[in-house]
Order: C-alpha cells, then structure tokens, then sequence
C-alpha cells in the first residue's frame, strides 16, 4: 500500500478539501508554455507552418467564419453574465490560483476580441465591456492559456447557460492553427497518425510482434491460447483501443482484459493495423475536419475488414468522439450490424456479458486492492454507456464491483458529472507541460486521499489511456507509488477465470 | 414635450429591443450545430430536454448546484422581477386582468426581493475577488440600471407616489398611438427612462442570456448521437473521403 506522505518531496502542498478555493494569484502560470509546433507537424494538417505575416486578419475572419459555422460557439460568446459559478470549478484554477484559468476568465480572453470586432458595444465603447484589439501579446496569451484547458467541460456543468469552455477553448485553438501557431504534440501526432494509423507512428509489423509477444505472456499466464488477432477478415469484432494499450502501463493489461473477455464470450474479433488508435486529437485542436479524417480510418477499416460490430477500448476523448460524433463524421454505419450499438464501449461489452453470465468470476483475485474509480472526464460529461441515463457512471462502477470485493467512491462532488479531469487531458499530457499537470491533478488526488484515509483505498481504476499515463507519472508527486493507478479491465483481467486456465494461484 | 420625448423613446426602444432581440435569434436558430455536444447529466429523449430545460428556467438547477450563494439572490431577483413585471400588465389593460389583481399586491413587495437579490449579486461582484476580476464596467452598470429601475419603481409604490391614474392614461395612449399626457414627476421620468436604456441595450448585451439559454446546445440537444445521424449543412458538403483503405496505404 501507498506509503500516506501528503507532502511527498517535490510535490505541491495537501489541501485538504478537494474543491478548496485558492486566492487569486495572477500570472501564475503566464509562463508556462507548451512546445510550438514547426512547420513540418503543422503542415500535413492543412495549417500554414509558420506564423502569417497578415495573421491579424486571418484570426479575425477565422473566429467570424467559427461563428457562423457553430451555434454553441456564437451563443457561448453571448450569454455569458459573469455570475461567476464557474470560477471556482477548473481543476487548473484550483491547482494553480492563477485567474485566467478561471474558466470565464479564460473564455474572456477571447470573447474581448469577439466584442472588439464583431459586436456593437466592443467596437464603440470598447472601455466599456472589456473588448481589446487582437495584439500579438493577446495571441500569445491565447496559446498559454488556451493549452491550459483540458477541455473537460467540469465549468460547463456549472453554468446555468450551459456555456462550454471545451468549445471556446477548441475554437481558440483553431484559430491559433489556421494563422500558423499549432501546438507540437497535438499537431506532431495527428502528423504521425495521418502517417502509420496511430499516434505512437508504430508501423504493422511492430504492431504485429507486440500482440504475439503480449499472447505469449497471456498463455504463459493462464495456459490457455488467448489471441490478440491482428487484422483479420471476417471477424464480428473489430476493436479500435488507443495504441498506449500496446506498449503503456496500465494500458496493457486492460488490452489484455478486452482479449480475455472476448475469449470467454467466444466472439471473433480484431485489432486492425490501419485504424489503430481509438484518440482523436482533431478534437483537441478544434479541427472539425481533422477529426473527420481520423475518424474516416475507422469506417474505411471496418468496410475493409467486413466486420460486422466495432468496439472501444478504454479511452476518454476516443470515447466522446465514438460516442457522440463518429456517427457524424464517419457515418451512418449501415454496412453494419444494427443490433448494437454503433460503436460499443468494451465496458458494455463486459456488462452484457457478465449480465449474461458468460464470465467466470473469482472476485477474491483483487483482494488485495482497495479501489476507487475516477471518472474520465469526457467519458463522464461528453458520453454515455448503456441503454439508461448515467450509463457511463454505473457501468463501470458495476463492473468493477463484480470483479474486486472492495470498492469505495470518492466524495460526490468529485465523481460522475463533477469529476474532475485527471489533469492531462485535452492535448496537455506533454512533458513540457509537467508542472500544469501536477497542479492540475491535485483536486483529484486530494480527494482520493481521503478515500485512502476513511477506507483504506490503494488504488484508483479508470478508463482512459490519457488518465492513467497521467496519474502513473504525477502519483508519485502525491505519496502514490505510479502503479496506484489500473485499467478497469486490468481488474476483469486478474478476476476472470477461463475455461481451462491453471487456476493455481499465482501468488 | 415630455410626453412627446418619453413616446418617441419608447417607440424607439419598443422596435430596437424586438427587432434586435428577433435578429438575434433568428441568427441563433439558424447558425448550424457542427456535433453532438451535450452535457452530462444528459436526457436521451426529447421528453427529457424539455424537462431538463424546464427545471434549468423554472428553478436554475445547474446554478444550484454549482454556486448556492448566486443562486439565491439570482432566484430572488429574477422571480422578483417577474411577478413585479406581471404586477406592471395593470397600467396597460384599461380593464385590470383578474390574474393581474391577484398577483398585484404580492408584486408589490417583490420589488423588495429584487432589490434584495440584486444588491446581493453586486455586492458579491465587489466583494468577492475572483468576481471582481472577471467584472467590467458594463457588468456594474448593468447593475446599477436594474438597481435604478427597481429603486424608483418601489420609491413611487412606497414613498413618492405618483399620478398613476395618468401614467395609465398615457400608456394606453401610447398603445393606440396616441400621445397623451405624462405626469412631471422626476422619479417617474428617470424610472421610465432606465427602462428604455435597459430595451435599447437588450439585443447588445448579456441580457441576451435570456433567449440565448435556449439555444446551448450543451442543454438542448437529445443525447442519441448513435441511434440518430446528426450532420450539419456545411459538413455535409465537405470534399467526400474514400471508402475502403487505399491500396499503398494498406497495412499488411
């Protein structure tokens, strides 16, 4: 168990309410940067490679061509009132004290641009409303604080007009890029994955020696021939999992949970080497027509393979975009089977087939864990799971519970819609961003250690591949060992019992 | 010469306020919504929006949850300002609404409840620092118009007086085009006259929170992006991309 350090060497202060209100401290993280991209990560995106020289123009008829192209962009920068609900709800702001990622703050630093050109009031009595010309020193407090926002939508919850910040923050970004300005880990990755199919650039034949590697250790541990086809034809299933479950820890044993369900409910099914990444970063850098492309990867495989069902794996933003926009960009899926969802989150999967009893269970093979779940915040606030509302709170929790004896919820305002994102989300889990993301977890990880406190909580399970990268690092900043965090289906893993597996325990 | 000057204003105001107001939302209504974008906690049918958006207008429920002190004085001011605003239908009817009788004298001392509930919301805007910092002037002004306009409403109700009778007749006449008689009553003309600034601002400011709460398609929209196809016009226009995996690019 997690050694109880709350102020573990190099880690910022225990607070000891999760949803503690700092003082503002302004400027605070106005020199906290993210790489910039170079030409060559910008270009094969459709964004010029450098700054424009009229890039003034172009920022401007960008965010009035983004007005006209989307309601909730043009009506978020309207109905704000600045009732002031909102700021104190952003993990970053509660991290860090800093104002502008007070969540309206934070939309302010655009809409005082949007008022100066595009309303009445801004563009006569400026003064009066806050407007302010579009000056390179307000473009690049756009690109901090702008990549200061994990676009988790906690503040959208909070706003009695529903105002998004995700929206403005996806906009604000868009706009950065179409004058030249990107962000070099998002826009290096779309790059690569445009290249090989996924995020990490790893080509098929990699991809193929570490799926045998990884079936090799699954007979070894359970003396059962558990596969991990690779772009297999004709199969029903064909699951699309972010590629961190090829190589990251905890990632793998979750990937090694879908395999050994998949086996036990006798499904065929397969990983395809050409969409093999479930995350969409177009959705981070607001690029609609980015996030089509890599959505497009996903229907043409599925056409290609002739499956019949696609499935995600365990993966936050992958899970908004499947959820609730590849219908949009990458469909309608006629072509496929209209009896499940189109697509299905493998956590639907594991419940319908513990619903159906196919899976054998010995819950006491996670005895000694005491967990919690974190909610990922796009899987919380932008999906759903299930046939019933709050699905993609209780499907989770429900699997959970039927794979480990000791379970235990963080305090309610942290969970479900209130979750708080991990800290990395949104196109930020870049080292270079290391110091926003430890601050940034530090809502979360308070209230996980209260849980640890009351229950003896040891270990925190969630679905997303950029939560648990996330928490494995900053962890260790809270007194946390980095393996405190798991994949849920790293739990079904250790609890499920195949036909004709050794059950000699392991320990 | 008054009463010329306050009818030409509130013609004015009157046609601003529902000509920009109908601008707006026509512009809202028809701006296109790229994707699904709803936010938990997120109905499944269109039953479930509309009661959703009912408890969001009937109680601010997303505001009570997230901030308990701004939703009471918000509560206070806006239902204040409401049943104050029905209370106000006698001065335009020549014969008194039985509806209108009823609430009249509840209406009466709502006033104070919208006082109460703005001096609350100002004072936090003071007061409290991290809303003092996302504050501008517009937002204090804004304020202070409404803190006006109910501050010489309750003054004339309780204090002051004025020739109400007169008021009427004036704006009966108003409503036939007519321009009659206005009582010289300062606390009246400045009343009046906030109330057409707050008309002529409405379509040009935040108070376009009210019509725009309908169209945040983080509340409005049904949470089925897999069970329907959701595309919008532009999008559905983009260049089409290939169907199947292109013969070079193919990974095996």
């Amino acid at each position: 168990m997690a050694s109880l350090d709350m102020n573990a060497e190099g880690g910022p202060k225990f607070v000891g309410d999760p949803l503690k209100i700092p003082a503002i401290e302004c400027g605070a993280m106005m020199d906290t940067n993210t790489f910039a991209a170079a030409p060559e990560h910008n270009e094969p995106l459709g964004f010029p490679g450098e700054l424009l020289d009229n890039w003034q123009e172009v920022a401007i008829a960008k965010m009035g061509e983004l007005a006209k192209k989307n309601r909730a962009f043009q009506v978020y920068l309207d109905t704000c009132v600045k009732c002031g609900a909102c700021t104190d709800k952003c993990h970053y702001f509660l991290g860090t004290g800093d104002p502008k990622n007070m969540p309206v703050a934070r939309q302010d630093l655009l809409r005082s641009v949007y008022r100066r050109y595009y309303t009445f009031a801004g563009k006569y009595f400026p003064w009066l409303v806050g407007a302010r010309d579009l000056t390179k020193e307000v473009l690049d407090e756009w690109y901090t604080y702008y990549h200061q926002c994990s676009q988790c939508r906690r503040c959208a919850v909070a706003c009695p007009y529903g105002i998004d910040t995700a929206e403005i923050s996806m906009a604000a970004r868009e706009i950065l890029d179409s004058v030249g300005v990107g962000q070099k880990y998002c826009n290096e990755i779309i790059a690569k994955l445009k290249k090989t199919g996924n995020n990490l650039g790893l080509n098929p034949k990699a991809l193929r020696a570490t799926l045998e590697d990884l079936e090799e250790d699954l007979e070894d541990e359970t003396g059962v021939a558990v596969k991990l086809p690779l772009d297999v034809e004709g199969a029903d299933i064909l699951l699309i999992t972010p590629s961190a479950d090829f190589f990251a820890e905890p990632h793998i044993d979750g990937l090694l949970g879908y395999a050994k369900v998949f086996h036990a409910a006798g499904v065929s099914w397969t990983i395809s080497s050409y969409a093999s990444e479930a995350a969409n970063f177009g959705m981070f850098i607001g690029s609609y027509e980015n996030m089509r492309e890599v959505s497009w990867r996903i229907r043409q495989a599925a056409k290609d393979l002739g499956v019949k069902r696609i499935v995600f794996g365990e993966c936050g933003h992958a899970w908004r975009v499947g959820y609730s926009f590849l219908n949009t960009l990458a469909g309608p899926f006629d072509f496929l089977d209209q009896n499940y969802p189109i697509p299905q989150h493998i956590m639907e999967f594991t419940s319908d087939a513990l619903d159906d009893g196919i899976l054998k269970i010995d819950k006491s093979r996670n005895d000694e864990f005491v967990m919690t779940y974190h909610d990922s915040c796009n899987v919380a606030r932008g999906s759903a799971m299930g046939r019933k509302e709050g699905g993609q709170f209780d499907l989770p929790r429900k699997v959970i519970k039927a794979v480990c004896n000791n379970y235990y919820d963080m305090e309610r305002d942290t969970i479900r819609e209130n979750t708080f994102c991990c800290g990395g989300g949104g196109g930020l889990l870049t080292d270079d961003l290391m110091d926003l993301r430890i601050k940034g977890a530090s809502p979360r990880m308070t209230a996980m250690k209260q849980v640890t406190a009351d229950h003896g909580v040891t270990h925190m399970a969630a679905i997303c591949a950029i939560c648990k990268t996330q928490f494995s690092k900053v962890m260790p900043k809270y007194g946390y060992e980095m393996d405190n965090v798991m994949s849920v289906h790293q739990l079904v893993a250790n609890a499920v019992i195949l036909d004709g597996q050794e059950t000699t325990d392991a320990e | 010469m008054i009463s010329t000057v306050f009818a030409v204003l509130f013609y004015v105001a009157t046609i601003l306020m529902v000509v920009g107001v109908g601008m707006k939302v026509v512009k809202y209504a028809t701006t296109p919504v790229p994707l699904k974008i709803v936010v938990s906690p997120a109905p499944r049918t269109k039953r479930g929006v509309v009661f959703r958006m009912f408890r969001e207008v009937i109680l601010f429920e997303s505001l009570f949850k997230s901030n308990k002190w701004i939703w009471i004085f918000a509560y206070l001011f806006h239902w204040g300002m409401l049943i104050v605003l029905l209370r106000h239908f006698r001065y335009f009817t020549l014969d008194v609404w039985w509806w209108v009788e009823i609430v009249s004298p509840i209406g009466k001392l709502m006033a104070f409840a919208m006082l109460v509930g703005l001096l609350g919301l100002w004072a936090r805007r003071i007061f409290q620092e991290r809303i003092r910092y996302i504050s501008n002037p517009s937002d204090h002004l804004m304020l202070a118009l409404l803190v006006g306009i109910a501050g010489s409403g309750t003054m004339m109700s309780y204090v002051t007086g004025t020739d109400i009778i007169m008021v009427k007749a004036y704006m009966l006449g108003l409503m036939r085009f007519q321009i009659g008689d206005m009582p010289a009553d300062p606390i009246l003309m400045a009343h009046l006259g906030m109330v057409a600034i707050l008309m002529i601002i409405f379509p040009i400011s935040k108070l376009m929170h009210a019509p725009g709460l309908f169209f945040a398609p983080s509340r409005t929209q049904v949470d089925n992006a897999r069970e329907r196809h959701h595309i919008s016009k532009w999008a559905r226009n983009l260049p089409p991309l290939p169907e199947g995996i292109p013969a070079k690019e193919e990974g095996k």
